[in-house]
């Protein structure tokens, strides 16, 4: 019953891994709309909105990622909802990167001197074009590295998508395993895929971050 | 001569801290007043105050026929009116000079690109800086970005310039050079509130002098009084200051 591996499964772990990278866009393009209104709701002038947006990302990131899949896979089922794995695991993975993607960028609009918005309303400037031409374009030079070096956790964190039926990488390896049960084998190569997708990724963040500093005053 | 700014009875807390405790004074157009006194005699706040930068807990602050505590006062209206040069200059560091001197004029005044580059050559000119019209502020000096932030004030039209120690982190010869555009402001009837240790820049430029002490006026005239001050306190101040 031990099959060899042959090229028809790297072939199945090949798609799967288009799969993965496809739900990280999607979860990077989504969750990051949404995490820039997570940024401007966490530096609102209104108590109220910083407080739901702070809520959020606390609930969010105070519980398991695989937990949040698991309700929105088949806590919704019951109530007679059903949602396909793409769009269980894209969900879950947008509020995951929203809440992160959110506070990392709060951070580095909070890091660009509060003088700067002060100059740009002394100037006449709206808080949002003050925000829009002096603020972002500064916060987007440090918030660039760690978004990136994010995008790893995130590519990597598509594995959990596996549990809600969803056939990416990760799945895809443990189809494979179930029929070849070479688990050394089937998931090195698994490994190997994600590690290929991931460290240009932070080797990127890495460069960006020195280039960037190199810039700074 | 009309008055462009009057403080009546201005209170601001920070928390529990009072650091305003019922200033009043007025301003006239064309005046140009040096605000002095130590570090923490609420000078740098009430200059803040008169655009808003703070809000005030008591008593008015009318600027330009703007009513500054007024809940329904168009803010960036007042500003408009009103130009401010910060200690730390705070120019846009991604910015060229022309860019610092021509957003608010397109994003506020909605100039064409080409219009507000005809308004920034002249005032950049003015303060002598017309070669650094296409360099960033970290190429420049201290006192080159400081006037610069002065050029991009002027460029709105201002009718009333707050200066808030805008030479306090600049070298003697820096701060000559900043206090000399400024002293021409004041020549060209630029209406002026000067927070300042310069009691140089007071006696030579100033109509008049007001003297801040634990959140109150505490003496106020000519540049006189800085010679001749009757207050022990100003008296006192004032030996530090030589």
């Amino acid at each position: 019953m031990f099959g060899a591996f042959s090229t028809n499964h790297l072939i199945y772990l090949l798609d799967g891994l288009l799969w993965t990278v496809i739900l990280s866009a999607l979860a990077f393009l989504l969750g990051g709309i949404a995490g820039f209104f997570v940024m401007l709701a966490r530096i609102s002038r209104f108590r109220w909105l910083r407080r739901v947006a702070l809520v959020y990302i606390q609930i969010v990131q105070g519980t398991p990622l695989l937990i949040q899949m698991f309700i929105l896979y088949f806590g919704l089922g019951v109530f007679g909802i059903s949602v396909p794995p793409l769009a269980a695991a894209g969900l879950g993975m947008m509020v995951y990167t929203s809440s992160y993607l959110g506070e990392i960028w709060r951070g580095a609009v909070g890091s660009i001197a509060k003088t700067q918005f002060e100059a740009a309303e002394c100037l006449g400037l709206t808080r949002w074009q003050a925000l829009q031409d002096v603020i972002l374009p500064q916060a987007l030079k440090i918030a660039t590295p760690p978004t990136v070096g994010f995008l790893v956790q995130l590519v990597k964190n598509t594995s959990l998508a596996s549990v809600v039926g969803f056939l990416e990488l990760t799945r895809a390896a443990q189809v494979i395993n179930n029929s070849l049960f070479q688990p050394f084998l089937v998931f090195g190569v698994a490994a190997f895929f994600y590690f290929c997708v991931c460290y240009p990724l932070s080797a990127w963040s890495r460069s960006l971050e020195r280039k960037l500093n190199v810039g700074r005053r | 001569m009309s008055v462009a700014v009057k403080l009546t009875n201005v209170v601001k807390r920070f928390g529990e801290l009072e650091v305003l405790k019922g200033v009043s004074f007025e301003i006239n157009s064309g005046e140009v007043v040096a605000l002095i006194g130590q570090s923490g005699s609420g000078k740098s706040t009430a200059l803040r105050c008169i655009n808003q930068l703070e809000t005030i807990q008591g008593g008015s602050i009318e600027v330009c026929g703007h009513r500054v505590e007024d809940p329904k006062l168009d803010v960036r209206a007042l500003r408009r009116d009103i130009g401010m040069v910060f200690q730390s200059y705070n120019l846009f560091p991604h910015m060229t000079v022309a860019q610092n001197i021509m957003l608010a004029l397109r994003r506020v005044k909605g100039m064409r690109k080409d219009e507000a580059y005809e308004v920034a050559k002249p005032v950049l000119a003015k303060v002598g800086l017309s070669e650094k019209i296409d360099s960033y502020p970290e190429q420049l000096s201290g006192g080159q970005q400081q006037r610069v932030a002065i050029a991009r004030s002027l460029a709105m039209q201002p009718k009333v310039m707050l200066f808030d120690e805008v030479t306090s982190a600049l070298d003697p010869k820096l701060t000559g050079e900043v206090l000399r555009v400024m002293e021409d402001l004041a020549r060209g009837g630029m209406t002026m509130i000067v927070v300042t240790h310069e009691m140089g820049f007071a006696k030579r430029a100033a109509n008049r002098v007001i003297y801040m002490h634990t959140g109150k006026v505490w003496e106020t005239g000519g540049a006189d009084i800085l010679s001749n001050p009757q207050t022990p306190e100003l008296k006192e101040f004032m030996a530090e200051e030589l």
